[in-house]
């Protein structure tokens, strides 16, 4: 190799390592910036307070039993229909217009927007079906835009499973449900989990979507009615309390707290994926 | 032994399965009808071409403007801004992860990507509004900061794992036999790498670009805390914008009936952006399967 060349290679190897640098950089830069800004602002009045700004009161129990309640009822929903709707298509469906037609609706509900199941969840749950700001109208919502999410993942958990497996229980004579059921169900467990973990992730960090349909309330709901009132979740607070409440204390406190909750979800959901591999690699 | 399912519970559960199968199809059926049924009257109401080309956005007042033309504008500038910066690091990213990063790196650094696309939108917007919303006010002159470049750095950041993610796939799956028959050649490793390789992966790359651009033009609560809200046509990148899904996040919450019913026309106006990039995939993605067959 000439001079030239060998010089040319070593420069675009400079500059590839560098611009991933930057991505590194950048990541580093805005975790830190937010978990410095807010660290400061945690403590545990901050976390089991009540919010109440005229008696001066930023306390994010609420925000934080909004966003667990809005997640339950969000798997509640697209759990059950998501790993149905895999199983149906791993399963049960011929290859035909009717999965063509599953797959193409899946995908394109994964390209839409956040802003536009919001709007959409505004529209329809909220106006035409009456339910109002509600954390019923934000977890229909929220499920519609997670079942794509939920649908792959499970598929994919399904087809990994061992064709053996599946011939077997037949072969003794096991309906397909059956089978479905104990058989294959059982083993693609780890692949839902991880399916669950990402969801709940994009149920977390979700705003737009949420704050049409869930509204913005800073309430803990009363135990009777905690389908049909609005509550607040934590992304939600973040951004009403810097850009309209300017609490910035707050609104860096809370900041922090999602930054640690989603990197915990992430590892989490890490360490399933490294045990199937291994599990899988065993095999 | 386990006793078996009932023969009628086998054929109920079985139309469960159909029935949750559909959901998606439903869903997308319900979303088009009511996005439209919603967003198609305003727009008529106020003429085709002067909602989508009108340069004048006054939805309060005596006599109201319906005019997103600055809005679309702002989309277009900030989704291609974050694709002129994106697309590079991250295509450059996947190729140091799929060609040469050492296995340890390469994990670390997918690790950060992962943390990069779970973050969510709002923190990206906090951490614009905090830091670099200032630095441009200060260091670069621009009265409040909030500007089509904060928008610009902001989406550049939020596309990358997309296209890292896609891009460093089809990286991947092309053959090893490729690369070895280059070397082989005397290509050296950069010249293996980006005239054999990367055209190699062009298909699934390009798909990466399309699913990023439309997270860009689809980002809203990051954008609408940096880029200043005022729907203006940008003359500079210092100037403030207000992108379609800003608007409409913005206003939706005190906005009066004809007030709202144009940020209906503006969400239906987005959909189409997002449905036209849809289908451009889908030929990308068509295209190369055909190719490879």
């Amino acid at each position: 190799m000439n001079r030239k060349r060998r010089a040319k290679d070593l420069a675009l190897i400079i500059v590839i390592w560098m611009f991933s640098l930057v991505v590194v950089v950048f990541l580093i830069w805005m975790v830190f910036s937010v978990i410095s800004g807010g660290l400061a602002g945690i403590s545990l009045d901050f976390i089991m307070g009540e919010y109440n700004l005229h008696k001066g009161r930023t306390g994010i129990l609420p925000m934080i039993a909004g966003t667990l309640i809005l997640i339950l009822c969000t798997m509640a929903i697209a759990v059950p229909v998501g790993i149905f709707a895999a199983i149906y298509l791993t399963e049960y469906a011929r290859q035909g217009f009717l999965v063509r037609a599953v797959r193409f609706a899946t995908e394109s509900l994964s390209g839409i927007p956040s802003i536009i199941y919001g709007l959409f969840g505004y529209i329809f749950f909220r106006n035409v079906l009456g339910l109002g700001f509600s954390v019923l109208s934000g977890a229909l919502t929220l499920s519609i835009m997670v079942l794509p999410l939920v649908v792959r993942t499970t598929e994919e958990a399904l087809k990994s499973v061992d064709p053996g497996y599946r011939e077997s229980s037949l072969a003794l004579g096991a309906s397909r449900l059956y089978t479905t059921f104990r058989v294959v169900l059982p083993c693609a467990i780890p692949g839902i989990l991880t399916a669950v973990i990402l969801s709940m992730g994009r149920v977390i960090g979700e705003t737009a979507a949420v704050i049409f349909t869930a509204g913005a309330v800073p309430r803990i709901p009363r135990p009777d009615r905690v389908l049909s009132s609005s509550v607040r979740t934590l992304s939600v607070h973040l951004y009403l309390a810097a850009l309209e409440e300017a609490d910035f204390t707050g609104a860096f406190a809370t900041g922090t707290i999602l930054v640690v909750i989603i990197a915990v979800l992430n590892f989490a959901a890490k360490k399933i994926a490294r045990r199937i591999e291994r599990r899988s690699g065993q095999e | 032994m386990a006793k078996p399912y009932h023969q009628g519970f086998e054929k109920t559960i079985e139309l469960v399965f159909a029935v949750s199968a559909g959901v998606s199809i439903i869903s997308v059926v319900l979303i088009t009808v009511y996005i439209f049924a919603a967003g198609l009257p305003p727009i008529m109401k106020t003429g085709v071409f002067r909602f989508i080309l009108g340069t004048r956005w006054k939805p309060v007042g005596e006599n109201p403007q319906f005019g997103i033309f600055p809005m679309i504008l702002a989309s277009l500038f900030g989704t291609a801004g974050a694709m002129f910066t994106g697309v590079p690091i991250g295509l450059f990213t996947a190729i140091l992860l799929s060609e040469l990063a050492p296995k340890r790196i390469a994990c670390l650094l997918r690790g950060c990507m992962e943390l990069l696309a779970g973050i969510p939108s709002v923190v990206y917007g906090f951490f614009g509004l905090t830091v670099i919303v200032p630095f441009i006010r200060t260091r670069l002159g621009s009265p409040t900061g909030n500007s089509l470049l904060a928008m610009i750095v902001i989406l550049s950041a939020m596309v990358l794992p997309t296209i890292v993610n896609i891009s460093e796939t089809s990286l991947r799956a092309v053959p090893m036999e490729y690369r070895e028959g280059a070397l082989a050649l005397g290509a050296s490793r950069m010249e293996t790498i980006f005239k054999v390789v990367v055209p190699a992966a062009k298909p699934g790359i390009a798909a990466s670009v399309v699913l990023g651009t439309g997270r860009a033009v689809g980002e809203t609560m990051a954008v609408i805390m940096v880029c200043g809200n005022i729907p203006r046509i940008p003359r500079s990148l210092l100037d403030a914008v207000s992108p379609m899904t800003a608007a409409i996040a913005k206003d939706i919450s005190y906005a009066g009936p004809q007030h709202r019913s144009a940020l209906f026309g503006i969400g239906a106006v987005l959909f189409i952006f997002i449905v036209v990039l849809n289908l451009v995939l889908n030929a990308v993605v068509k295209r190369s399967a055909g190719g490879r067959a």
